[in-house]
């Protein structure tokens, strides 16, 4: 495929890039996302990754725009209050780039439909709220050789880490298993600095462009922490746990499974 | 002896446990906290047992479930 003058333009300021070029941008226009959630981290991941030309882009959220979502989630407009998230994800989206491909799933992910979900994509993007989903995408992507970027914000703090298929631990290799339901508090219940999702989402989509032209150094095996009071970024190293029951050396987890969500976070 | 605890050096007890490092650390609900020790996960059972030595490097991992 040639670039019209047009995307030449467009994407001038990444053909420069000695890590990007003509080659790099092409496959970014191949490239395939999946972004799960278009909330705080999911709203500004999507807006970079359309911007960057990620060919196609994949939105699953089952909710609707709340008013007390627009302090964060920068993909939706006051206009767009009650209407449903991937709709309101789908035309920002398009109105930044017309050469990206946007597939909506108006849905919530369950054990039932993200086996499906995620063929259809090269990488997934963990833009949930909850335990039991963040633990749900990391089985999937771990039993379908997908990889993706998991990430939680709350307050002040942010944190991510990039599982890619062979390459370091899965998040179930660090966390095992869900906390019980409040025993942790989600940022619906402890509040977050709307700029956190920003800074994490960004990130997040920074992993994908870097695992898509395949340059420098992604967080496989580190968890990168980030406490906005300090102002500090700390890069942790994470070893594999061979015991780990879905990626370890006997796995007994061998298909995706839903645990209970907590009541909070059904709403 | 000289720990390493989430990134700063520091002067602990000789002998101290994972389970006392969390006490004096005052760790937040270290029960769902994921603990390494020179990169290497302690299970949350052996925090008592676990004897650190001079120079090993902790970190403490926290859940963060928030993203919408």
């Amino acid at each position: 495929m040639a670039f019209t003058n047009e995307q030449l333009e467009r994407y001038s300021r990444h053909i420069l890039l000695s890590e990007v070029g003509v080659k790099g941008q092409k496959k970014l226009l191949d490239a395939r996302v999946l972004i799960i959630g278009a909330g705080g981290l999911g709203a500004p991941c999507a807006l970079y990754l359309a911007a960057a030309g990620v060919g196609t882009i994949g939105v699953a959220d089952a909710d609707e725009v709340d008013l007390s979502n627009l302090q964060r989630q920068v993909i939706h407009s006051t206009p767009d209050v009650g209407k449903a998230k991937v709709e309101s994800a789908k035309e920002s989206i398009n109105a930044i780039n017309p050469d990206v491909t946007v597939k909506t799933y108006r849905t919530f992910v369950s054990a039932d439909n993200v086996m499906d979900l995620i063929s259809d994509y090269d990488f997934i993007i963990d833009g949930t709220d909850n335990f039991p989903a963040k633990f749900l995408i990391n089985d999937a992507c771990v039993l379908a050789k997908k990889p993706f970027s998991h990430a939680g914000i709350i307050r002040f703090k942010g944190q991510l880490m990039t599982y890619v298929p062979g390459q370091g631990p899965c998040y179930r290799c660090v966390f095992k298993n869900p906390p019980p339901p409040d025993a942790v508090p989600t940022c619906r219940q402890a509040g977050v600095i709307g700029t956190m999702g920003g800074v994490i989402g960004t990130l997040q989509a920074m992993e994908a462009i870097k695992y898509f032209i395949g340059k420098g150094e992604l967080l496989t095996g580190s968890l990168l922490t980030y406490d906005a009071l300090s102002m500090t970024f700390r890069k942790i190293k994470l070893p594999k746990n061979p015991g780990c029951e879905v990626c370890g050396e006997h796995p007994s987890i061998l298909a995706p499974f839903d645990y209970e969500q907590a009541v909070c976070d059904l709403k | 002896m000289i720990l390493t605890v989430a990134g700063n050096k520091k002067e602990y007890a000789d002998g101290l446990t994972v389970a006392e490092l969390i006490e004096i650390e005052q760790i937040e609900t270290p029960q769902y906290a994921t603990v390494s020790v020179d990169d290497e996960f302690i299970s949350g059972d052996a925090f008592g047992e676990t004897q650190l030595h001079d120079g090993a490097s902790v970190e403490f991992l926290y859940f963060m479930g928030g993203g919408q």
